[in-house]
């Protein structure tokens, strides 16, 4: 059974939170207490119906304002496939928290209210995604049991937004008519739209193909920790564990050790269960070389023949997550892979209009929640990759030195 | 061409392992909160592997409210040498014993609230800056927002509103003197893929997950074990059945289920068949609707 981790995105009333609840409570993964939990508050508020909603709501900040606030994650089952879905609020502060889900999905949910058609909210969430990189977009129009089921609706809308998505980096978009509130389309097809032959949510989510989203060509190693059991048994024994952020590696690879430069061969790949043939993406091993090299964590062991950027200055798109603002010639604690470096924010291109998708080249104030273009120069040098080619090599997070906050999520271009 | 893809379960494992590394790359003094439940011993199991084959690089502590079943404790002493690690024990007992807190009165008295003191104190006392917890996002609604490394300050307090976004597999483990960090390496698992986890590895588990013959009583719909911490209502009786316990911890507030399943399968079954949650036999969390919140936020884990 395999994993699909994905987010869900959409504006204020657009209906998602009833839509994840309608997931949840017909793949059957609700018990009886967490329904029996949200029947007694609906009908504290005066509901008619169980509100479907109230299933996601966490925090009681939450629950007293009516809003989600954070990114919520939730899980569930079907016997095909297990799913974590990363669940982020719909509102204005949603930038930050919607980056925040997005950067561990493999497919989005975009919610797109039926009678409303492509929004700014729309357009934003796109954009995001894109950005984000997340391989799949999954277009749900919804309410359609409020504009009489009319197919008419549904393809205005999804031509609408293929002439908008051209502008995007997205390979793969589906659309679906669906009614979270009624149910239709999203485990069980719709009695009510005969016209639509395409699949369901949930079979597109258990059916789609994700094996060949990580990246399987460029071999990408980052030391996390170095295994010294200094033991009888494993007297010389120096290992390099990790989890393998691409590519492939076998026993007998000729490697080189970044920042070094050093080669080796690997000498074998260890787990508690025993040696392997091969590791790949997003395997955690212990890697072993045929000579004894120094090396530590933040280096990386890579092919020989395909090697990633080493440098000082990096180029990246910046989402900016903390009510201080980005600070040209700022001074940030930064963290990529497993590497930890001081930076300098040396220029800020343009702030991004992520409603417009126009860059703006005399806006450069990036607040909590703005996306921009920066250059950044490192104390030592990073070995990455464009966020593009690889998603783990190419993210960095930017930290406040004062306050230790995680203030901005980068994307390396 | 072969399909290089992960089952779901060593998805988990790797990202669990993943996250075990970075707790002994970014901390000084760690250390792992084993209570002898399900939850624990699988990140336990998890640590001996993510540092195989060297030992795992932290204590394990124990939080001991004195309330334990017995079976928990000795399989405890016994796990702790199985896998090689060394065990501390923080005691309530202690707690009460040097006036840091009181004891509740009354029929459900319960050692649980506690707990949080006797924590704070012993991670303070051992200096750890990092306790690692079996705590999952799938259990209750307050751990759905819960980060992997979740920052406490010098109260040892969570502060829900404001967390650090998590980004990606980066974890942001920087803190000042004297704030710590909980980590929960098993986020992301269920109830069920702990379950199925811990049929794929075989890990051994205390006896009381499993169907037995045992002294109860009920209270509130709940069945307690028969013990010497608590005492029986007049109108409340002993009675014996075939029982078996979803979660373990304290005798004082854990509840047994009518069950017959003997093996991890018969479990899985069960489990997979189940109308409530696991947390639906624990009272801990049904004094108010949104308790267990106001427990983290001072602290308890």
């Amino acid at each position: 059974m395999e994993l699909l981790r994905f987010t869900t995105a959409g504006s204020v009333d657009d209906g998602k939170s009833t839509l994840i609840g309608r997931l949840l409570y017909d793949s059957k993964s609700i018990f009886q207490d967490q329904l029996e939990a949200i029947e007694h508050t609906s009908r504290q508020r005066g509901e008619e119906t169980v509100n479907l909603a109230l299933l996601t709501d966490g925090l009681r900040a939450e629950r007293e304002q009516g809003i989600t606030i954070d990114v919520a994650y939730r899980y569930f089952a079907t016997p095909k496939r297990k799913f974590i879905i990363a669940d982020t609020p719909g509102h204005i502060q949603y930038t930050r928290n919607m980056v925040t889900g997005a950067s561990t999905a493999n497919l989005a949910i975009i919610l797109v209210d039926a009678r409303n058609g492509v929004v700014e909210q729309t357009r934003r969430h796109s954009f995001i995604a894109s950005l984000l990189e997340i391989p799949h977009i999954v277009v749900c129009i919804n309410k359609m049991d409020l504009m009489n089921w009319d197919e008419d609706v549904f393809e205005k809308i999804k031509s609408d937004y293929t002439s908008f998505a051209a502008k995007l980096d997205v390979r793969d978009i589906h659309f679906i008519p669906i009614s979270a509130l009624k149910g239709d389309n999203v485990v069980d097809p719709s009695q009510n739209m005969l016209w639509y032959n395409g699949s369901t949510l949930l079979y597109l989510l258990e059916n789609i193909h994700i094996a060949s989203d990580a990246n399987h060509i460029d071999a990408r190693f980052p030391v996390q920790y170095v295994v010294r059991p200094y033991s009888d048994k494993y007297h010389d024994y120096r290992g390099y564990a990790g989890r393998i952020a691409g590519g492939i590696f076998r026993p007998g690879d000729e490697v080189e050790i970044l920042p070094s430069g050093f080669s080796s061969k690997i000498k074998s790949i260890d787990t508690f269960e025993g040696p392997l043939a091969e590791a790949f993406p997003p395997m955690s091993v212990c890697i072993t070389l045929e000579d004894d090299i120094d090396i530590s964590r933040g280096d990386m062991i890579v092919r020989k023949n395909n090697k990633p950027e080493m440098s000082q200055d990096v180029d990246m798109m910046i989402c900016w997550m903390n009510d201080r603002p980005l600070q040209l010639n700022g001074k940030y604690a930064l963290k990529h892979t497993t590497r930890d470096a001081r930076c300098v924010v040396k220029d800020i291109k343009y702030k991004m209009d992520i409603s417009t998708m126009h860059r703006l080249t005399d806006d450069k104030n990036l607040g909590r929640n703005d996306i921009g273009r920066i250059t950044i120069r490192t104390t030592v040098p990073l070995l990455f990759d464009s966020y593009r080619k690889n998603r783990i090599t190419g993210s960095i997070i930017l930290i406040d030195e004062a306050t230790n906050e995680t203030v901005g999520a980068g994307m390396i271009v | 061409m072969r399909a290089y893809n992960l089952t779901h379960l060593r998805e988990l494992e790797s990202e669990s392992m993943f996250v075990l590394r970075e707790v002994a790359a970014q901390f000084e003094r760690p250390v792992l909160l084993f209570s002898g439940g399900k939850d624990s011993i699988v990140v336990s199991h998890l640590a001996r592997k993510a540092f195989w084959p060297a030992p795992i690089p932290f204590k394990l502590m124990h939080v001991d409210t004195g309330h334990n079943f017995s079976e928990a404790i000795e399989y405890r002493d016994w796990w702790v040498k199985e896998i090689g690690a060394t065990l501390v024990v923080a005691s309530v007992q202690d707690s009460i014993d040097k006036g840091r807190v009181v004891e509740e009165k009354g029929y459900n008295a319960s050692r649980n609230v506690l707990q949080t003191t006797t924590l704070l104190d012993a991670i303070e006392e051992n200096k750890f800056d990092c306790a690692i917890g079996g705590a999952r996002r799938d259990e209750e609604k307050a751990r759905a927002k819960e980060r992997f490394f979740s920052h406490r300050d010098e109260f040892g307090q969570w502060d829900p509103k404001n967390q650090r976004p998590e980004l990606w597999n980066i974890f942001n483990g920087r803190k000042h003197i004297g704030e710590h960090f909980r980590v929960f390496p098993i986020s992301n698992w269920t109830e069920m893929d702990v379950w199925q986890y811990i049929l794929l590895e075989k890990i051994p588990l205390p006896s009381l997950y499993f169907t037995h013959t045992r002294k109860v009583f009920m209270r509130d719909g709940v069945i307690y074990s028969m013990s010497d911490f608590m005492k029986l209502k007049p109108e409340e009786k002993e009675q014996e059945m075939v029982v078996r316990f979803r979660t373990v911890g304290d005798m004082t507030c854990t509840g047994a289920v009518l069950s017959e399943a003997s093996s991890v399968e018969d479990i899985i079954a069960e489990v997979a068949a189940a109308r409530t949650t696991e947390r639906g036999s624990r009272q801990d969390d049904k004094r108010s609707e949104a308790a267990m919140e106001d427990r983290k936020k001072q602290g308890y884990f």
